[in-house]
C-alpha cells in the first residue's frame, strides 16, 4: 500500500500498525511523538492499536516544550 | 549559523512581550543551504502550559504549521520560546527536550536584552549556534 509520510510517498505492506511504521521509519524518541493520521492526532500510547490503510497521510510531531 | 531578519526578530520580541507574564513559543520555517539556515516564516503557537516557567507547543497548531511549511516549500527549522525573567540559555527542563539533531532551538530572553540565542544538539551535546540578525539592506 502507499502511505504519504511527512509529505513523501512510500510503499509498505498492507495491515501494518503505526507502531511498526515508527520503528521502520526510525523515528527518534517515539515516546515524545504524537502522530497524525489523516489529521487525527494519535498519542504514543495508541500507536500499537492503529492499523494503517492505503493512502493514509501521516505526520510525526515531536513534543516541543521546556521551561526557564 | 541561523539567519533571521531584523523584522522577524522584532516581531518575535513583540509577540513575547504581548504574552507576558507567560512564556511565548512557536515554530520557525525556512531554507537550508549547507550549514546556513535562513528563517523565512515564524509560526506563533499557543503555549498550552500558560506558564511563565514552562511551555508546550500546541500539537494541533504544530501540525497546521508543518503543513503550511510544506505547502510553501519551507523546511521546519526548529522552534523558539521566550524566557521572561531568565537569560537566553537552555534551562535543565529545556535540555530534556532538545532532542532533534536537525532542529535549532531559539531562546529569547526578555529580561536580558531582548537577547536571541539558538542551540543545537549533536553527539557532542548541546552547543550554541550562531544567530545572525540581518537588516533590510542585507536581505538578498
Amino acid at each position: 500500500m502507499n502511505l504519504n509520510i511527512s509529505g513523501t510517498q512510500k510503499k509498505y505492506e498492507d495491515g501494518i500498525t503505526l507502531a511498526y511504521l515508527i520503528e521502520k521509519e526510525k523515528i527518534q524518541t517515539p515516546q515524545y511523538v504524537t502522530a497524525s493520521v489523516n489529521d487525527e492526532l494519535i498519542s504514543a500510547s495508541e500507536f500499537e492499536n492503529v492499523t494503517l490503510k492505503d493512502g493514509d497521510n501521516i505526520e510525526f510531531l515531536y513534543f516541543m516544550g521546556g521551561g526557564c | 549559523m541561523i539567519k533571521i531578519k531584523q523584522t522577524d526578530f522584532e516581531a518575535i520580541v513583540r509577540y513575547a512581550k504581548s504574552n507576558l507574564p507567560e512564556e511565548a513559543c512557536g515554530l520557525i520555517g525556512g531554507t537550508v543551504h549547507g550549514d546556513e539556515k535562513t528563517v523565512e516564516k515564524i509560526y506563533y503557537l499557543e503555549n498550552t502550559d500558560h506558564s511563565n516557567e514552562h511551555f508546550s507547543l500546541d500539537v494541533k497548531q504544530q501540525l497546521t504549521a508543518i503543513k503550511d511549511m510544506r505547502a510553501n516549500n519551507l523546511l521546519p527549522l526548529g522552534n523558539f520560546h521566550s524566557h521572561p525573567e531568565t537569560p537566553a540559555r537552555p534551562s535543565d527542563e529545556d535540555k530534556k527536550f532538545i532532542l532533534d539533531k536537525n532542529a535549532s532551538y531559539m531562546i529569547l530572553s526578555l529580561e536580558y536584552g531582548p537577547t536571541l540565542k539558538a542551540f543545537v544538539i549533536s553527539d557532542e551535546g548541546i552547543t550554541e549556534e550562531q544567530v545572525l540578525i540581518i537588516g533590510k539592506d542585507e536581505i538578498q
